[in-house]
């Protein structure tokens, strides 16, 4: 695989002094050009290696090569070669846009005049034109994030990380912000490697996503790819009546295997695939088993995640602010 | 090759830049670097001048006295102050994007000394200003006052180093005590209110080792024109600025190392 | 926090029955209790001022051979500026603790308590109190062991005592009206400097007949503070000075009375506020 403007990870860890490994030896490889969408719930370990690959964050085992350079060994290089866009854009409210620009370009040694020609013309491109001599203390979260990402821009760098860039942002500007760096990527040849905790950016916006949970990589792939591994769909279903779980259990397992469901709700992977619904509901009526709700859904990657990890990741990106760890709490595997 | 415009020194300035930008946008933040010494200045040279009646007092004027005193005062707090605010960036967020974005880490300690410096002259501008106009007298030549000036950079600069390293050690405003109170020992046991031989009891002992001593009586001794012991100053000075590059670099590592 | 959740079962159980003494009671207890738990919170309070004490007694202590100077030992005329140093910390101690309360939310539990707004003020300035006596203890046990004197001699102790706590208690109760007020510790925190004003701009270092600058003295004889520190002083320097003590505990008693004025008023536009 190509690696002069790509990232190459061999058995990443991160160890801090209380608590767990944060990062549990992870091995990925991300080609020049591509998306890589690097999806999780909060607290996986997504921005600990984020830090690492970026040289914020010196690994405590494995190595790693960002644009061919080693990340411990030539952090400089690194530095030069990749555009970062952190969790928390931290800017300073009493600069402007274009102040900001200024400092960003300096701070990578690039001389005044080119400075303030590219500074003008990625303010522009991320649409805060009008708002370039305002200070920043006054912009809205989307506002940040966007000048955050001209920021990391400012130098040319081959490669971006951005670092749950949409957490916290509205519908609008979301899709705006996964435009541009489609752009990027497409146009530019930009490699990017982004993580998230919302299934639906990953899926729209990445080649290739990497799950991630607790520390390590438990799935990689394209998501076309990972949902076929998934395969077929899943049917879902919860009894009108509570003590009819049991009985739906033993219909229902004749048509596939047990998944993990909501509280009192059953699900199983179809066998044959979707064609069996009208069978499923045919054998409950014959059973006469009253119905309160019947489901059937094509794999997503969060059928992916909870395949690789027995948990859901949904909740999280539905709620947007809630942490997955917080929402899983509510789900419970019906015992099958 | 102009250092200015090195990847070095760009990265620096423009650390700088924002630092000072930010201090003539919001100038409430550089008020407390200012007042405090002329309250110092006032408290001192004002309140106790009885104290120069003292026999074997026998500097001239308790004015210039305490001028050069509050000009290495602030010398260190113009670094004290720096601390805070590289904490502070730390603190929110901000100090990623620069360790992210320079080339060379070592920039940024850079680009912060150079931000004190600028603010620590301002500082000394307004304080020579007041004691001027309140009766310091100054004897010296202007290589006498140019070697004040140069005890006073470097003193400035080292405590700069030394603020910072605390400050990328705990990365917390919290921290700001662990800055503040090493400075204020080190410039209260100095001999403040009179020469060192009319100090009594255990201070006079630590003044005798204290940094701050010999830089002081160098001051003192070089605005009335006798100079005596510059070297000695310059060369604690140094001392100084070579032990606090260390403990600098070493804080700048730790603050690597922690991400 | 056990001794908070007692404090608040104990207010809840009382019901509005429970006096406004049992409620001060329970405040202070907290106030306290948080006091003596947080031992390092003294510390500053406590090594400062004897630091100050320390360097100003070596280093002026060629002031005594001034004409007219009341002592020989420097040690001993300073010590009026560390008693009134701690006290002024004092003040920054209860309007951070409050502001804290306020920013931690406590504050509001309080107020779902049938608490009364004297209480409040009370019970928080118990803490305060004993930090004040704590810290008299320890300057006065620290400098009479390093040769400092008391001119008052034994039955001067319990004055120094009351006069400290009184001023503790005063200042106290204007920092718990700024805490109040902001409902801010960096607010609270940004009057420090007012506090240096205060004390550096008074006869602390020299008696006000010494000093030689006219606007120093005009602005030492106009400082409240100034009065304050000649009061401790006197116990140490000439004995029982009936003008002495009479002032401080006046200047003292008119501080308290415009701090609780303010931390009521204060308190009342919180409790509105919320």
């Amino acid at each position: 695989m190509e690696t002069a403007n790509g990232i190459e990870v061999e058995g990443l860890v991160r160890e801090f002094k209380k608590g767990p490994r944060a990062v549990d030896g992870i091995d990925l490889r991300v080609g020049e050009g591509e998306i890589y969408g690097f999806l999780g719930p909060n607290g996986a370990g997504k921005s600990t290696t984020v830090h690492m690959l970026t040289t914020l964050l010196p690994p405590t085992a494995g190595t790693a090569r960002v644009a061919g350079h080693d990340i411990v060994r030539e952090g400089p290089a690194v530095r030069d070669a990749i555009g970062v866009a952190l969790q928390e854009a931290a800017l300073d409210q009493y600069l402007t846009a274009r102040e900001h620009m200024r400092l960003q370009a300096g701070m990578h040694g690039i001389p005044k005049g080119e400075a303030l020609r590219r500074g003008d013309e990625l303010i522009d491109r991320v649409g805060l034109a009008d708002a370039a001599d305002r200070k920043v203390g006054g912009y809205s979260g989307g506002m940040r994030r966007r000048l955050d990402l001209a920021l990391a821009l400012v130098h040319g760098p081959r490669i971006l990380f951005l670092d749950e860039p949409t957490t916290g942002l509205d519908v609008q500007s979301r899709t705006s912000l996964w435009d541009e760096v489609a752009r990027l990527a497409n146009d530019e040849g930009v490699t990017v490697f982004l993580t998230t905790q919302y299934l639906e950016e990953a899926d729209s916006l990445a080649d290739r996503v990497g799950i991630i949970d607790v520390g390590r990589i438990v799935a990689e792939g394209t998501p076309d790819a990972l949902k076929a591994e998934i395969g077929r769909p899943t049917v879902e279903a919860a009894p009108l009546e509570r003590e009819d779980i049991e009985r739906m259990g033993a219909v229902l397992r004749r048509f596939g295997s047990p998944q993990r469901a909501e509280r009192n709700h059953l699900a199983v992977r179809l066998d044959e695939g979707s064609a069996e619904l009208a069978d499923v509901v045919r054998a409950l009526d014959a059973e006469q088993i009253p119905v309160r709700e019947l489901e059937i859904h094509a794999p997503t990657l969060d059928d992916v995640f909870l395949a690789k990890t027995g948990r859901r990741l949904e909740g999280a990106a539905k709620e947007g602010e809630e942490s997955a760890a917080e929402s899983t709490g509510e789900l419970e595997a019906v015992p099958a | 090759m102009n250092p200015f415009t090195t990847r070095f020194g760009r990265a620096a300035r423009a650390i700088a830049w924002r630092q000072l930008h930010v201090m003539v946008t919001k100038p409430t933040l550089i008020l407390p670097s200012v007042i405090f010494p002329l309250f110092f200045f006032a408290a001192f040279a004002g309140g106790l001048s009885a104290v120069s009646a003292a026999p074997s007092f026998d500097y001239p004027s308790y004015t210039t006295f305490q001028y050069v005193f509050v000009l290495m005062q602030s010398a260190i707090f113009g670094g004290v102050f720096t601390g805070f605010a590289i904490a502070a960036d730390f603190e929110f967020g901000f100090a990623r994007r620069m360790l992210l974005a320079t080339h060379n880490r070592s920039a940024l300690i850079g680009g912060y000394a150079i931000a004190a410096l600028v603010r620590a002259l301002l500082v000394w501008v307004v304080v020579t200003v007041v004691a001027l106009a309140t009766g310091a007298e100054v004897a010296g030549s202007v290589g006498d006052l140019l070697g004040i000036l140069a005890i006073a950079v470097m003193l400035n600069f080292a405590a700069t180093l030394f603020a910072s390293g605390v400050a990328m050690r705990f990365r917390t405003l919290q921290a700001a005590p662990l800055i503040q109170l090493p400075a204020f020992l080190i410039i209260m046991t100095a001999p403040v209110y009179v020469p060192r031989d009319l100090i009594e009891g255990w201070v006079a002992t630590v003044a005798d080792f204290n940094p701050m001593t010999a830089t002081l009586e160098a001051g003192r001794a070089l605005i009335i024109g006798a100079p005596a012991e510059t070297l000695l100053a310059l060369g604690v000075a140094g001392g100084l600025i070579a032990v606090m590059i260390n403990w600098a670099r070493t804080g700048l590592r730790r603050a690597e190392a922690a991400g | 926090m056990n001794a908070t959740a007692t404090a608040l079962r104990g207010v809840g159980l009382g019901g509005v029955s429970a006096g406004t003494l049992t409620q001060v009671g329970y405040l202070a207890r907290r106030s306290i209790t948080r006091t003596v738990r947080q031992p390092i919170l003294i510390i500053p309070s406590l090594v400062f001022p004897l630091f100050l004490l320390a360097v100003n007694s070596s280093g002026l202590d060629a002031a005594t051979l001034l004409p007219g100077f009341p002592t020989n030992s420097y040690l001993t005329f300073a010590l009026g500026l560390t008693f009134m140093q701690g006290a002024l910390f004092a003040t920054m101690g209860a309007g951070q603790s409050i502001a804290g309360d306020i920013q931690h939310g406590f504050f509001n539990r309080l107020q779902l308590t049938p608490l009364r707004g004297p209480a409040l003020i009370g019970g928080q300035l118990a803490g305060v109190t004993l930090q004040g006596l704590i810290q008299g203890v320890a300057y006065l046990i620290i400098a009479l062991a390093f040769g400092a004197h008391l001119e008052a001699g034994i039955a001067g102790v319990p004055v120094l005592f009351a006069l400290s706590a009184l001023v503790g208690v005063a200042f106290g109760s204007l920092g718990l009206a700024i805490g109040l007020r902001t409902g801010n510790g960096e607010a609270v925190q940004g009057v420090f400097p007012l506090m240096f004003v205060l004390l550096f701009l008074s006869s602390g270092a020299l008696p006000r007949h010494l000093i030689e600058a006219d606007w120093f003295q005009t602005v030492a004889t106009i400082n409240p503070v100034s009065y304050l520190i000649e009061g401790f002083r006197s116990l140490f320097v000439s004995g029982w000075d009936g003008e002495a003590l009479g002032l401080a505990f006046g200047v003292a008693l008119a501080v308290l009375a415009f701090g609780m004025w303010a931390a009521t008023t204060a308190l009342r536009g919180r409790m509105e506020r919320t």
